[in-house]
């Protein structure tokens, strides 16, 4: 049993609602109970005291690595959803490259059982596209999602014609996305960096930004054919961009996400402070500052519809070798908000927005009842100080990824209360439950 | 003497100052190398190893001959570089040598950067010998004094490198290094192995795809090796290649009279360059050999001696 706590005092940003004010919220039972002014309907047991912070929908994450079951030196249930939690992430997607990968319904069951045991946040599995995700067979799509999967994807590798436009016949019917990471792997041939200057200077094979363009297009072209929903992983190209708009005017069915390096980084950061950082290596690859520009603008315009991490942790022994032979990947859980933050506080973007492509916009995605604080629905919470300075310590971080490239870098932004299901998931240690006066009198 | 470095990675970070000091470090060199007796005690008692993870004989006999020279101790490792996760990572090979009291470790390796790896946790000095298509820093200075020695000022140079310029470390240092002492760089080679976009990549370079355009001019000429076992893909075919960049001697008087010639070997006799042109006057590559050793022995003194004692 939860108790009833009440929120009092926050910044209360929830765009899914069309909210921006000071609230109170009560929760109980894990669910909002009521948000308003001066005194709510029950007398809670808890107060947690919000004021100067924001409080919002806890995050959603479409894309996120736990790297169970196979990988458990990467990344654990336990591990990964910690992160997640001082994230402020209280949904995170899982995805399917495991090993073995979660390709048929009994597996979606044990990541589902390993998740409500283990997991501190909401885990949604999402399933692989294809047997073994080998690029050959589809999945036993309707089998999956009757089991629980939320969407499919073969991430990490490219969807080939055939096996997406399957797919897509099924979304159509299921009414469950199928992710694409998007990469004609004929242009991209083996990129290890994205193709231009620095790939020539660094002598490092380039994945140009067409690599994706084409594959974006082609979903596009079939989602437009078929009926079905595609959403694009990690989108990281102005002329990805340019179709996706086009196919969202066309009433095709197309969404996208885009990752906090992606939207915050360059592949300027390849050749200095630390040439070759392998910390630095993720598929697809940085790109350039016109590309990141285009990218922070179209989250702003709603182009993009999510910001979702792409958390990859990897062992140390991943990344401590030859750039070409490092695994690509960030963990990104704990510092997506306060990296994001960069982009507010310089004018990039209004806050309002940031919080609603964390919460409404992956939700819609999903289409549940997720990512906003809707009377009734989940108390999914996040309370976040927008202006706490904070230095990125990999070794203090709860995920077992220590991969940021942001080592040493202060960020300016970072969450303060996590609350899943109306239960503290992660408190500060600047913050207290505390009993209210009016019931510390009756006790 | 302008001299800062601990490590040689690239020639990205030296300054005209800096490359001056080495090619008149290597002039000295060279004099210890036309002695009776070509030997001198300088690095008595430093460690130095070569660590090759890929085949090479001119670069690894011109540096274990450079260190033995100055009378350092030298150990010469090949390496495989192991293609199971498990196997002993550069890294622990790099940690080992360090044990074992390297002063200096000159390290080859197929993958671009890995020197940049090997630097950030390594105390002893890396000498990068050449890594993927990155850098070759000691080849550009030994091609840069060889100029040096023929031609004297490179202000104003023309220099055109031809070849499979996107894969060539070889190119890539020279750049650094002409660009460094004012010399004016022309890269020429087919569009498959010469992005445009070279031009954005280095400033004041420039991209020519028609080698007869490219060599008008011209105050010197560096021709790259095709590996054409590598490039099967990016090229048509070699008798292509061969018509249209082969530097032969019609090609060769569209530049300036006496332009020099440069190649890094091995030679492809009769690909990248006609025969005639290799062994002709305007050739430079035997005294490049030569000149290779007089400037690693500049190198590994100015690292491990010259500044520090």
């Amino acid at each position: 049993m939860s108790d009833l706590i009440l929120i009092s005092g926050g910044r209360l940003m929830d765009p899914g609602q069309g909210l921006d004010g000071v609230r109170d919220i009560l929760v109980g039972k894990g669910r909002v109970l009521w948000i308003g002014h001066g005194p709510p309907p029950q007398e809670p047991e808890k107060v947690l005291q919000g004021r100067g912070l924001v409080v919002s929908p806890g995050f959603v994450d479409l894309h996120c690595h736990l790297r169970e079951p196979g990988q458990e030196e990467k990344e654990t249930m336990a591990s990964g959803t910690l992160a997640a939690c001082r994230g402020g992430f209280t949904t995170v997607c899982a995805m399917p490259n495991t090993r073995p990968p979660v390709d048929s319904p009994p597996l979606v069951e044990f990541l589902k059982d390993k998740a409500s045991r283990e997991g501190l946040v909401r885990v949604l599995p999402v399933g692989a596209l294809t047997r073994g995700r080998a690029g050959k067979e589809l999945v036993e799509m309707e089998a999956m999602a009757r089991a629980g999967a939320v969407a499919f994807s073969d991430d990490g590798h490219p969807t080939g014609s055939r096996i997406m436009r399957q797919a897509l016949e099924f979304s159509r019917y299921l009414g469950l996305p199928v992710m694409d990471h998007c990469e004609d792997p004929e242009i991209a041939q083996e990129g290890q960096v994205n193709e231009g200057v620095v790939s020539l200077r660094l002598g490092l094979r380039g994945m140009p930004s067409q690599a994706e363009e084409a594959a974006v297009a082609r979903d596009v072209a079939v989602a437009g054919l078929t009926g079905g929903h595609v959403h694009i992983h990690h989108v990281s190209s102005q002329g990805s961009l340019e179709h996706i708009r086009r196919g969202k005017e066309k009433g095709v069915k197309v969404t996208c996400e885009a990752t906090p390096h992606h939207l915050t980084l360059t592949e300027d950061s390849l050749l200095a402070p630390i040439p070759y950082d392998t910390n630095l290596k993720v598929n697809p690859p940085l790109r350039s500052e016109q590309e990141r520009k285009a990218l922070a603008q179209a989250l702003r315009e709603g182009l993009i519809d999510a910001v979702a991490t792409d958390h990859a942790p990897h062992s140390l022994v991943d990344k401590l070798v030859e750039f070409s032979r490092a695994g690509p990947g960030m963990s990104n859980l704990e510092t997506a908000l306060g990296s994001l933050m960069a982009l507010v506080h310089r004018g990039e973007l209004d806050l309002l927005t940031l919080v609603a492509r964390l919460t409404v916009g992956p939700a819609r995605i999903l289409g549940k009842e997720l990512g906003s604080l809707k009377v009734g629905w989940p108390a999914d919470v996040v309370i976040f100080d927008p202006d706490r300075e904070w230095t990125v310590d990999p070794q203090a971080l709860a995920s077992r990824g220590k991969n940021t490239p942001l080592a040493g870098e202060k960020l300016k932004g970072k969450v303060m209360a996590t609350l899943v299901g109306g239960k503290a998931a992660y408190l500060d240690p600047s913050l207290k439950l505390e009993v209210p006066e009016s019931r510390k009198a009756k006790i | 003497m302008t001299w800062h470095h601990h490590h040689v990675l690239d020639l990205d970070d030296f300054s005209r100052e800096e490359i001056e000091a080495v090619l008149e470090t290597a002039s000295a060199m060279k004099e210890v190398l036309t002695r009776p007796v070509p030997k001198v005690h300088t690095l008595r008692g430093k460690r130095v190893f070569s660590l090759f993870y890929e085949p090479s004989t001119r670069t690894r006999a011109s540096f274990e001959l450079a260190a033995k020279t100055l009378s350092a101790e030298v150990v010469g490792i090949t390496a495989q570089v192991s293609s199971v996760v498990k196997g002993e990572s550069l890294l622990d090979t790099i940690k080992t040598l360090e044990a074992l009291g390297a002063d200096a470790i000159v390290l080859r390796h197929p993958e671009a950067g890995a020197p940049y790896l090997a630097a950030r946790y390594c105390r002893a000095s890396i000498v990068n010998a050449g890594d993927g298509a990155h850098a070759h820093p000691t080849q550009a200075l030994l091609d840069i004094f060889s100029l040096r020695q023929r031609l004297g000022d490179l202000e104003g140079l023309k220099v055109v490198i031809v070849g499979d310029i996107l894969h060539s470390r070889v190119a890539r240092s020279n750049i650094w290094g002409l660009k460094a002492l004012g010399a004016r760089v022309v890269l020429s080679g087919p569009p498959t192995l010469l992005p445009m976009s070279f031009a954005d990549a280095y400033a004041g370079v420039e991209v020519e795809w028609d080698l007869e355009r490219a060599l008008e001019g011209a105050g010197a000429v560096i021709a790259l090796r095709l590996q054409w076992e590598r490039q099967q893909d990016l090229i048509p075919s070699l008798e292509e290649y061969v018509a249209f960049y082969q530097l032969n001697a019609q090609r060769l008087s569209r530049a300036r009279p006496g332009a020099p010639i440069l190649h890094p070997g091995p030679v492809n006799e009769g690909v990248e360059i006609d025969p005639e042109v290799a062994r002709g006057p305007q050739s430079l590559i035997d005294e490049q050999v030569t000149n290779g050793v007089a400037v690693r022995m500049a190198l590994l003194y100015l690292l491990l001696g010259g500044a520090h004692e």
